[in-house]
């Protein structure tokens, strides 16, 4: 045997252990959530049933707390977005010698524990909210907006100094030179430019709120997410309700996958079009020029 | 009548680095003016300053009599082609060209009436609608120009517009510069390496060599009449012979250099001594005849181009002397090494400065 | 003992560094020519106005005034809210006696529980951090190197669904495999290696599984970006010059891969060590773990300083590993942030 197929055979046989490893869980965990047994198991299967999907929507606590993870998800997008985008615009911008104590500063907040992060929160506004008598803003869903945005925009932040970074700054000076303002030409120039960036962090901040524990679980104080409530549940005990919980996400993030892959290639496929029109477009252009030349 | 841009003792510093050293000039109405120079050699530089994105070192830029110092690109009667186009990607063709009258706050219904007549200039009528993308080369060059020409500058500043395009288009392209300009009748700055668009398009010509200007003129001036070394040497091709200067009598003088002594215009009246180059077109250059001047060599290289012919000759001193016939047969020349000689007339031949 | 009235003084701290700045930014000298724009000027006023706020109130309110109020509290005395800020409140060191002596004022005992959990968190995180990286290095290498573009994508995409479920019910999906009616003890004992079925989950055995294999993607993620800028140009050119494999991996393709490597471990690492669901849903009762012992300091003991005192002992772990990371591969911050 050569050692290219030995190569090739290893190659296989690792990943076959590797994404064994990766999906067997949750391969076990779809199937025990329809099985009758009630225990989660995969062996012996006792039976086929979808009763625990319908237990799980009748867990009110359950509905409550997915209510709750998408107000918060909305909010944190609201302000994720907008934080990112000026620290991002902000890093071109400051003084050289302070830019690497300011990224430290923006970019800590990914490397420090969550459990952190939702602890600080909640101490600093405790803090504050009692000395400034403002007590109404000690609430657990703004904790948890603003512990989650501190580490969801520096994502936002990242994803827009990528895109920032290919902007062309002729395009700025040529809407300065026809007479914009600044201000015009950061909303009519540089923002349609950003869209892109803008879409993804929003969809990159919702999902990583949506999917958030460690800080959540400090910052929501009394009140409950998805997530608490899911922590609580398997803490009490273990029902396939849970992992029936686990194959609605998946379902839900497999369909929004498919619906994302579709639009995307139909936008490949209009750009195309439009490439193809303006190679078109030269063609012809060259043939009228040799045209004209011969007749000259 | 007031010039149209009026640049006084302009000087450009980057750190140590100095740009544009010192550069006085005036610009007509209606003028198809160009900066003509090799890169690095400033003209980017002054047309940033026109426009309004550099600022000065030292001294000023008016536009139609009024300073500019101080006032910023967005405020200046003045538009910019820039070199990669700078079109809006995300806008339509229509909504590029009514960007600048947008800001101004003009309302809709003028402003498409507006757009549209533009359109009809640069013959896009019906593609409007049309995104940046689809647009052929040509095409957009044509927008960036309607999109400049909207907002009615005093002053259109072009940045080597053409230097991305195929030969073919380029030469094209600039006939319709040059007709709509005539057509608008805007002041038009153009700049650019290549001495062969701008003798073409310009009305007058600034050669510009490391930040200064060497020459001012129109193509006739700057081609047959160079005023210095690096002039004669940039624009178009041209035989150079350094020396010093034996003799001098009348509007002549004798240089002696590498290849023998040689005769040609004083313009410059130049005394005898002094370090001088005696310039002659290669297309002044006879072959197979006595003159003047005479070039004793050896057969070199003789390339034929279609409508003319280079024959090189390489002298004595090991220089290549060109001389470009038109519609001579190449078979004259002989075989590589044989014995030739070139000749030129005193008349023909320009004395300048080393 | 001082009196803890730092909270006016936390808030000085920031404006002082920001006085700094702009002192030195004022001072700078200008190369000649060079024109320096306002801020104002360079954005329009609105645009800067927003710059300005959104920065400094993420910057200030959400970033630094958190961990500096969290800090000060960690040095305050457990105190009945009525008397917070009265003449009990002394600055104390108390909460970090307790962490190694298990009791506010005596030095008798050693908190042994306490310090272990801590160091064995930060010994099976680092583990699994290695762990993780010898496993996901080959597939990152194949998918940055040696496979095609469209598989590579299919590959991505196999490697990014299952991280779409929670945390939570992936640490569950273990729980189900390694409880003792689970699959695992299901299979020994149906083999026949063993009679009884084995506490998996009582000897953290489920829990370290569990922390294997929750943050495998974003130690994928990190080295495939690093390999994937190898010029793979360079590879060839060794195997041409006759380099076994095991070398080309040991000199050319992990030296370049260094920022990489620093950036998926030191990842690995502070999520594994400030993770709190796995050990929540995996631990047993006896299950020595950092954070849910941080977790209980808040939750059960109602002892806020000392839970930050707590919280405050892991964030030094944490920035201590990532310097050690960063000195050991003389790299700077910038490279390993993603």
């Amino acid at each position: 045997m050569s050692s290219k197929t030995v190569m090739n055979v290893m190659l296989a046989f690792y990943m076959a252990i590797f994404f064994g490893f990766l999906f067997g869980p949750l391969i076990v965990m779809g199937i025990s959530s329809f099985n009758t047994s009630t225990y989660p198991q995969v062996y012996p299967i006792e039976g086929l049933t979808l009763t625990w999907f319908e237990k799980l929507l009748n867990d009110r606590d359950m509905v409550y707390g997915m209510k709750n993870s998408l107000w918060i998800g909305m909010w944190v997008v609201l302000l994720s977005v907008p934080l990112g985008l000026a620290a991002a615009m902000m890093m071109s911008q400051i003084y050289s010698k302070a830019r690497s104590f300011y990224y430290v500063i923006v970019v800590s907040p990914v490397l420090t524990p969550g459990v952190i992060i939702g602890i600080s929160t909640v101490v600093f506004w405790r803090d504050l909210t009692t000395a400034t008598n403002s007590k109404f803003l000690y609430d657990g869903v703004f904790l948890a907006v603003l512990g989650q945005s501190s580490f969801i925009s520096a994502y936002c932040m990242l994803m827009f100094m990528s895109r920032l970074n290919r902007f062309d700054r002729a395009q700025e000076e040529a809407g300065l030179d026809l007479g914009a303002s600044q201000t015009q030409v950061f909303f009519h120039i540089l923002l349609p430019f950003l869209r892109p960036a803008i879409f993804s962090s929003a969809v990159l901040a919702f999902l990583s709120s949506f999917e958030n524990y460690n800080t959540t679980t400090f910052a929501i104080l009394a009140d409950k997410t998805l997530t608490t409530v899911l922590a609580g549940r398997v803490r009490q005990g273990t029902t396939p309700a849970i992992s029936a919980l686990a194959v609605l996400i998946i379902a839900v993030t497999i369909v929004g996958a498919i619906i994302y892959e579709l639009v995307k290639r139909r936008e490949d496929r209009e750009r195309q079009a439009r490439l193809d029109a303006a190679h078109a477009a030269e063609l012809r252009e060259l043939e009228s020029i040799e045209k004209a030349t011969l007749h000259a | 009548m007031t010039a149209a841009v009026e640049i006084d003792h302009l000087t450009v510093q980057f750190g140590l680095f100095t740009a544009v050293k010192d550069v006085s000039l005036q610009i007509r109405q209606g003028e198809f003016f160009s900066f003509l120079g090799p890169s690095g050699c400033g003209k980017t530089t002054i047309l940033r300053a026109i426009s309004g994105f550099q600022e000065p070192t030292q001294g000023t830029i008016r536009i139609g009599g009024q300073d500019m110092n101080g006032i910023g690109p967005n405020q200046r009667p003045t538009a910019l082609i820039f070199q990669n186009l700078a079109l809006f990607p995300l806008m339509t063709v229509a909504e590029n060209i009514g960007y600048g009258l947008r800001v101004r706050g003009v309302p809709k219904a003028e402003r498409d009436r507006k757009v549209g007549e533009l359109l009809n200039l640069i013959a896009l009528s019906d593609q409007g609608n049309k995104k940046i993308e689809e647009l052929s080369g040509g095409q957009k060059q044509r927008v960036a120009i309607a999109r400049a020409l909207a907002v009615e500058p005093k002053v259109l500043l072009l940045d080597e517009p053409l230097s991305a395009l195929d030969l073919k288009l380029r030469q094209h392209m600039r006939n319709e510069l040059r007709a709509i300009q005539r057509r608008v009748g805007i002041t038009f700055i153009y700049i650019t390496h290549d001495q062969g668009e701008a003798l073409t398009m310009s009305d007058r010509i600034a050669v510009m060599n490391r930040g200064k200007i060497e020459q001012i003129g129109n193509g006739r001036d700057v081609y047959e009449h160079p005023q210095t070394s690096f002039v004669a040497s940039f624009v178009g091709e041209n035989n150079g012979f350094s020396g010093t200067i034996t003799k001098v009598s009348g509007d002549q003088a004798e240089i002696e250099t590498s290849v023998g002594r040689l005769t040609g215009l004083n313009k410059k009246s130049l005394a005898v001594g002094a370090k001088a180059t005696l310039f002659v077109r290669p297309e002044l250059m006879r072959f197979g005849a006595q003159g003047e001047n005479n070039l004793a060599g050896s057969a070199a290289d003789a390339a034929y181009e279609g409508m003319t012919t280079h024959l090189t000759m390489k002298a004595p001193d090991g220089s290549s002397v060109v001389a470009t016939l038109t519609g001579a047969p190449a078979r004259e020349f002989p075989s590589e090494g044989s014995a030739v000689s070139f000749a030129f007339s005193t008349s023909d031949a320009i004395i300048l400065p080393a | 003992m001082l009196s803890s009235t730092g909270h006016p003084f936390i808030f000085l701290l920031p404006v002082l560094a920001f006085v700094i700045f702009w002192v030195m930014a004022k001072f700078e000298p200008k190369p000649v020519g060079v024109t320096k724009k306002s801020f104002f000027e360079r954005n329009g006023t609105p645009v800067a106005i927003y710059l300005i706020v959104a920065v400094a109130f993420w910057a200030l309110f959400m970033i630094v005034l958190p961990q500096l109020f969290m800090v000060e509290m960690s040095f305050r005395p457990k105190l009945p809210p009525v008397e917070m800020g009265g003449p009990k409140d002394l600055y104390t060191f108390e909460n970090y006696h307790y962490f190694i002596y298990g009791s506010t004022t005596s030095s008798d005992a050693i908190n042994w529980v306490h310090i272990k959990a801590f160091f064995l968190t930060i010994l099976a995180s680092l583990l699994v951090a290695l762990f993780n990286f010898a496993l996901c290095y080959p597939l990152a290498y194949y998918m940055a190197q040696a496979a095609r573009p469209a598989r590579v994508r299919f590959l991505l995409l196999l490697l990014i669904a299952p991280y779409w479920v929670n945390e939570i019910l992936r640490a569950f999906a273990f729980r189900i495999i390694f409880s003792s009616g689970g699959l695992i003890n299901k299979m020994l004992l149906g083999a026949g290696f063993v009679d009884q079925p084995i506490d998996f989950i009582g000897n953290d055995i489920a829990l370290y599984a569990g922390l294997g294999y929750a943050y495998m993607l974003m130690m994928i993620f990190s080295l495939y970006n690093a390999i994937e800028t190898l010029d793979h140009a360079q590879i060839e050119a060794a195997r041409d010059l006759g380099a076994p494999w095991w070398h080309i991996h040991s000199f050319i393709v992990i030296p370049f891969a260094k920022p990489g490597i620093a950036s998926g471990c030191t990842l690995v690492f502070m999520l594994s060590a400030g993770s709190l669901a796995a050990p929540l849903v995996l631990g047993g009762p006896r299950s020595l773990w950092f954070t849910p012992i941080l977790y209980d300091r808040f939750f059960q003991a109602f002892n806020w300083p000392q839970g930050a005192a707590y919280a405050f002992i892991l964030l030094l772990a944490c920035v201590s590993f990532v310097l050690l990371v960063l000195r050991l591969g003389r790299l700077s911050l910038g490279e390993i942030a993603k």
